[in-house]
């Protein structure tokens, strides 16, 4: 399998681990990727507050980039797909918007085409249920994570709005998290939060209303007895991990719970030490992880 | 009313209509008993495609008449039956039992092979509940509406007969004139469950139907009060919760996105949340880098043009000192090692010609400005797109070809 990569711009940033986990992950399995390194900012819903255009143009930028490898688009963040499916829904609306925002890319070269070959872009989370699907990931798997108990956290922009990212076809896009935990051998702890907002988008406007957000969601899964949470979006890891102190402050209780990358957990299950996927960089301790999973040979 | 929803099942399915078992697990409430809620599961016989509310009917008439749940129309206009149905805001009446049922069974259970999950219903939610499924409407959703001043605020001089404004300016707000005040949008609300101030999605959405409209004349006031009150537009965390919520497709978060572009790019308010400084510095950093630069982005978003020897104001020096601890953090742990991480503006910019053309994507569309909403529009292509050879002719005649 071979797929057009945006990394977004968080996973090269904050959460560098992201990034290299996903990496590591990818050539295990035999997911070979081609990163756009010259595509942009999906402008995370926040441009298009700005100026709708320029963040439909901004985007259709970066599927034009990923049409020109003819190759389908992955995205490694929820708040990407969320933005960037907003604007492709908009793009594919309209044959004479679309002309329009073209216009915009000729002097690149390129052009966004709607239905070509096909082409989709896909959260790799999607990629692994969809495409990859779970027999072959469970094949691949080489350290069960026998009794790790894993709560699942989406991020809104992976799941909703419903009418927007494919549940016609794909109607259980909000089970998948839970699907590949399992997957992995893995527990699943229900909790509240699963599908709730980290607040990680008001953190600059409204910190108490976002970080109570986050810190209430934490709790909820410690209470549930979660070992750890996993997320496929590197936002909502910033204000459940790097911001946890802070919300444990907001929501006045112990926190400490480890928020891994969705790759992050897959590469456990597959043999690679917490080390080697970054997991010492995250804020809230993740050595808890490793020391359930010591017991299960790699 | 007894009967009324066999004799209803019989109308819409015949007697042929199959019937099947569902159970349905309702969280009740007396406010007189003294105690707490709990839950009661009741077993109800309807046909699949009958509603959530034809069985809460049923049981009420067949096993417990004091069980509460409001309604009237029954067909998803008059907004009175807003409830949570397997956690799902929604109205009771818009939502069929089959499909509930099976909702509530998209997972496998745990050990394989228990019963069925029933089909959870709850009063909304970021309410108080007055007593079962009937929530306290007043306090919070009527209260919140009032705060918009949802009337026309006209210029005081009364036409000679009625305000005449062009028909395609109206189409504009027609979403949000859709709205029936169920209230499903605040049940659903993620920002209001952190922060019940929250002014909220079906207030906010009531705003834009009076701030689009070209007859009202303080649109700049409205604005300017909905951003500048730390629980008003720049409040709402951008989940989509409300949007999938809403049984006629107002899609109120995308109202307060409008809210948020005509406050900020049309009257450019300079609000005390950092909303307009945040949006603004994201925008900018883009036009710039191409990809987004966190550590700027959190400067510029608390203290704009510090580096350009502006003093920021005392409100956002806060929030500024307020992320000190978490980015001590991060260089410790080695999420923030590298300079060029912490230090605002190092991030590099794309590589090649590739910025340039991203600049020429914000001349291009800063000129436009288009607004495309699918509301209106719909989602189908209507004119199918030429191919490269119809767009290759010249202009097209109407008249008949010479070969004809």
């Amino acid at each position: 399998m071979k797929l057009a990569y945006w990394p977004g711009c968080v996973s090269r940033g904050f959460t560098t681990e992201l990034h290299g986990s996903m990496a590591l992950v990818a050539d295990r399995i035999g997911i070979e990727l081609v990163t756009l390194d010259r595509a942009n900012c999906c402008g995370a819903g926040v441009i298009a507050e700005h100026n709708q255009e320029l963040a439909d143009t901004l985007n259709a930028r970066t599927f034009a980039l990923a049409q020109k490898t003819g190759l389908g688009m992955m995205n490694i963040c929820s708040t990407c797909q969320g933005a960037q499916s907003e604007c492709q829904q908009r793009l594919d609306a309209d044959s004479q918007y679309r002309a329009h925002i073209n216009e915009a890319l000729a002097d690149e070269g390129i052009e966004y085409v709607k239905d070509n070959d096909d082409w989709e872009n896909k959260n790799f989370l999607w990629v692994l249920v969809e495409d990859y699907g779970l027999d072959q990931l469970k094949a691949k798997v080489t350290r069960p994570l026998s009794g790790l108990r894993v709560g699942p956290f989406y991020g809104c922009y992976v799941i909703r709005p419903k009418h927007r990212l494919g549940y016609e076809e794909h109607p259980e896009r909000d089970l998948y998290l839970e699907q590949v935990i399992e997957t992995l051998g893995g527990e699943v702890v229900e909790y509240d939060g699963a599908r709730k907002c980290c607040g990680f988008p008001v953190i600059t406007m409204n910190r108490d209303t976002s970080l109570r957000q986050a810190g209430t969601h934490i709790a909820d899964a410690l209470d549930q007895g979660a070992d750890c949470l996993v997320t496929p979006c590197p936002l909502c890891h910033l204000n459940l991990d790097m911001q946890q102190p802070e919300a444990a402050k907001v929501v006045n209780r112990d926190l400490g719970l480890a928020v891994l990358h969705l790759p992050q957990l897959v590469g456990l299950a597959l043999g690679f030490e917490p080390k080697q996927l970054g997991m010492g960089r995250h804020i809230a301790s993740t050595e808890w992880v490793g020391e359930r999973l010591a017991g299960v040979p790699a | 009313m007894s009967a009324e929803p066999e004799t209803r099942a019989e109308e819409q399915g015949g007697s042929t209509a199959p019937q099947e078992q569902y159970t349905l697990k309702v969280r009740r409430f007396k406010p007189d008993s003294g105690e707490g809620p709990y839950w009661q599961e009741f077993e109800v016989e309807l046909d699949p495609t009958l509603s959530v509310l034809d069985g809460l009917l049923q049981a009420k008439d067949r096993e417990d008449g004091s069980l509460s749940v409001r309604c009237s129309c029954r067909a998803a206009i008059c907004g009175s039956c807003g409830v949570k149905i397997n956690g799902q805001s929604t109205l009771a009446c818009l939502t069929q039992i089959g499909e509930a049922h099976e909702f509530a069974n998209r997972r496998p259970d745990e050990d394989g092979e228990g019963e069925p999950k029933p089909v959870v219903v709850e009063p909304m939610g970021n309410m108080p509940v007055l007593k079962d499924l009937v929530t306290d409407m007043e306090s919070t959703h009527w209260t919140k509406i009032r705060r918009v001043t949802p009337w026309l605020l006209d210029d005081g001089d009364p036409p000679e007969r009625e305000r005449v404004v062009p028909p395609e300016s109206m189409v504009d707000i027609t979403q949000t004139i859709a709205c029936i005040q169920c209230g499903a949008c605040v049940s659903a609300c993620l920002s209001m469950e952190a922060d019940p101030d929250f002014i909220g999605p079906a207030a906010l959405a009531k705003a834009y139907r009076f701030v689009g409209d070209p007859r009202d004349v303080e649109t700049r006031e409205r604005l300017w009060d909905l951003a500048q009150d730390p629980h008003g537009i720049y409040d709402c965390t951008h989940c989509f919760a409300c949007v999938d919520a809403c049984p006629k497709g107002v899609a109120p978060m995308d109202q307060i996105m409008r809210l948020r572009r005509a406050a900020g790019h049309d009257e450019e308010i300079k609000d005390k949340n950092n909303g307009h400084n945040h949006e603004a510095a994201f925008v900018n950093i883009i036009e710039k880098k191409g990809t987004l630069d966190e550590s700027l982005l959190l400067q510029e978003s608390y203290a704009p043009g510090v580096a350009g020897k502006l003093i920021p104001k005392p409100s956002a020096l806060k929030g500024l000192l307020g992320s000190i601890p978490t980015a001590i953090r991060g260089l410790r742990s080695g999420k923030m090692r590298s300079l060029p991480k912490l230090i605002p503006g190092i991030h590099p910019k794309l590589p090649g010609d590739a910025q340039e053309h991203v600049k020429h994507i914000y001349e291009h569309a800063e000129e436009h400005r288009e607004e495309v909403n699918l509301y209106i529009t719909g989602e189908e292509d209507v004119v199918p797109e030429p191919d490269e050879e119809e767009l290759s002719q010249p202009e097209v005649s109407t008249g008949p070809k010479e070969n004809e």
